[in-house]
């Protein structure tokens, strides 16, 4: 977590010192610490990061085992019963059997969906955070205050009515597309790149706009001097100027997207055309509970995306999170 | 997967990102040729209308209806309270609204608790990046692979074949029965419980050590020179100082506590009453078809998150103006 990445309203850090009164203190308080740090309370730590570690460590090690050696045997009897293959990934990605849970698809859905539900909420989301932030109307106060008002609605209140909605006007449009072009399915996703925009524009329009509107007004002013028109102030000096933040917002709702379940079930239809990954396993794990060779690979197909993210971009993901962290 | 399937869910993608760009160009090329006078309010209107229109259509008015549904029946014939009713003395019901009230007083507390201990632990400490990687890791995976990965924990085999589950494994080395984690109750919600706390503790510990970074190191020192111990130390400065980020912890989690819903469903679908609020809702207005009882345990819901979301915001609020 570097400090100079982006000013999004990060709960707990507010009477944080800035880099340099740190790095000074840094020493003094090196000295603090290490006599407040016992034996016993490295112990503890090392306790709880050895037990937050193994659940993940064990599913990862067994998704590598060969079936019959996961179905009798724990993982961690390795070096007794050893073995490892790569057949487990094999079969759940790529194997056409009907016993297969034939995640490529899912996991080709689960981008699908990811990535245009990030796109569309930032995207709508500046453009409102900037006419918030730099074009004067009545009610602008009200109506902001409104819009953050609104995080307070959990989805649970919108799924009903919208579903209602979507079957009457959205599943017609769509059987005429397929009508068009047979290749695109019948049951697309439409709905769910909806559902997440809708879901994701209050809080990201909120985020943005503390962002957007402390944009020097100076620069802004000067564009429009200069006759840039009100497209191109915000093509080419609010959106460059608020890529950090964008990158950190954009990666939380990746992430939120791409593990959702309840999105998916109440919007996706459940079919191979549509549904994404998390769905497909919390669909395995009640069936077929007993298949650990499928279920360990179909986990690990699904944590990785998260896990790069989370390893790559670190420093974003935290930020971003932190400032999404009541969502939902 | 056939190759065309995958064809046609690219140009599926494909053509929405076009459609999308195409649209917004379209609004940009007629805002920046507006007439002059009506300029600033086709400005307006170009830049807040998408945004509004699918905020207003997609949410308020959902959540309006919504909230008109929970008042009626399958029908949609308006039976006053009748919903509520149900939920508060139907047996089945009421097993829902115990296990939510249970999450809510366990989860938040004990993530908090082992956060806040760990992060004081490795606080400097060598190596104190990679100790808050591991446990801060569970953050990013999904609840549903969260949920897989510990029902694999919790696996059961029969107490004469070897165990494939940790938790029974650890059992029968100390001489112990295996246990039928999920199935057991009232044990087995403390075991969904446990998989929120594995995911949320990563949460608590990575903002309240920040919190604890900000604590003054002169008080601290301060109170060494005193004599005092650093237990004394810990309750008398590092608490008052990180009660800011304490509340943002605590807060968060509890709402995202009231909204669990993925664990349930994925580990055990809310059988062997382990149900909660949000997975009733679920199950109630899309598997049952009872939308009326659906919208009524969303609006409960609403009103329990309320409260908590109004303080939250507050804190953070204040916590905006110190800075």
């Amino acid at each position: 977590m570097s400090d100079n990445v982006v000013d999004l309203p990060i709960p707990g850090t507010a009477n944080r010192k800035d880099t340099a009164a740190e790095a000074v203190a840094g020493t003094k308080a090196g000295r603090v610490k290490r006599r407040l740090t016992s034996r016993w309370a490295t112990l503890a730590a090392l306790i709880i990061a050895v037990v937050w570690t193994i659940p993940t460590f064990g599913i990862l090690l067994s998704s590598f085992r060969p079936e019959e050696l996961i179905r009798t045997t724990g993982w961690w009897t390795i070096f007794q019963n050893p073995g490892l293959t790569l057949d487990n990934y094999r079969d759940v990605l790529f194997s056409s059997s009907a016993s297969s849970p034939q995640l490529g698809s899912y996991f080709v859905n689960s981008l699908a969906i990811a990535i245009p539900a990030t796109l569309f909420p930032l995207v709508l989301a500046a453009m409102a955070a900037y006419a918030f932030a730099w074009i004067k109307f009545k009610w602008a106060g009200a109506l902001f205050v409104f819009i953050f008002a609104l995080q307070i609605v959990p989805i649970q209140m919108a799924l009903i009515p919208l579903l209602q909605m979507f079957t009457s006007i959205l599943q017609p449009i769509q059987a005429q597309i397929h009508d068009v072009i047979p290749l695109i399915p019948e049951q697309t996703y439409v709905q769910v790149w909806i559902a997440h925009t809708l879901f994701a524009l209050p809080l990201v329009i909120f985020l943005l706009h503390n962002f957007i509107s402390e944009i020097p007004s100076e620069v802004i002013e000067a564009a429009k001097v200069d006759g840039a028109s009100a497209s191109q102030v915000f093509f080419r000096i609010v959106l460059p100027l608020s890529v950090p933040a964008i990158a950190s917002i954009a990666i939380f709702q990746f992430i939120w997207v791409w593990n959702d379940l309840l999105v998916a079930l109440v919007f996706s239809g459940g079919t191979a055309d549509v549904a994404p990954l998390t769905q497909r396993l919390a669909e395995l794990s009640g069936n077929r509970g007993q298949d650990w060779h499928r279920l360990t690979a179909g986990a690990f197909v699904s944590l990785v995306v998260p896990l790069i993210v989370f390893f790559g971009l670190q420093r974003y993901f935290v930020r971003g999170l932190l400032a999404g962290a009541t969502k939902g | 997967m056939t190759t065309t399937d995958l064809i046609g869910k690219l140009l599926q993608v494909g053509l929405a990102l076009a459609g999308f760009s195409a649209v917004l160009g379209l609004i940009f090329f007629f805002v920046d040729r507006a007439p002059k006078r009506g300029r600033d309010v086709v400005q307006l209107l170009a830049f807040l209308l998408p945004a509004m229109a699918l905020i207003a259509i997609g949410l308020v008015y959902p959540a309006i209806r919504t909230t008109i549904t929970a008042f009626g029946d399958k029908a949609g014939n308006f039976i006053g309270l009748d919903n509520f009713v149900w939920m508060f003395t139907q047996p089945e019901a009421l097993i829902t609204l115990r296990n939510t009230v249970v999450w809510v007083i366990i989860a938040p507390a004990v993530s908090t608790i082992i956060g806040l201990a760990y992060a004081v632990f490795i606080d400097k400490s060598r190596g104190e990046r990679i100790y808050k990687v591991l446990v801060f890791m569970p953050v990013a995976i999904s609840f549903v692979g969260a949920g897989i990965i510990w029902k694999f924990i919790y696996e059961y085999r029969p107490a004469e074949r070897d165990q494939i589950g940790l938790l029974n494994q650890i059992l029968v080395w100390f001489g112990q029965e295996p246990v039928l984690w999920l199935q057991t109750e009232p044990i087995n919600t403390l075991m969904l419980i446990i998989v929120l706390i594995w995911v949320q503790t990563g949460f608590a510990m990575v903002i309240l050590s920040a919190s604890i970074k900000g604590v003054s190191i002169e008080q601290l020192e301060a109170a060494q020179l005193d004599g005092t111990n650093a237990w004394q130390r810990f309750r008398n400065v590092t608490l008052p100082g990180i009660r800011g980020g304490l509340v943002v912890v605590l807060t968060t989690i509890t709402i995202a506590t009231l909204k669990i819903f993925d664990i349930v469903r994925t580990m055990t679908g809310g059988n062997f009453n382990t149900s909660v609020v949000a997975n009733e809702m679920y199950t109630q207005a899309f598997r049952a078809v009872e939308p009326g009882r659906g919208a009524a345990l969303a609006v409960v819901l609403f009103l329990l998150v309320l409260p908590i979301v109004v303080y939250n915001i507050r804190v953070l609020r204040q916590q905006k103006e110190i800075r």
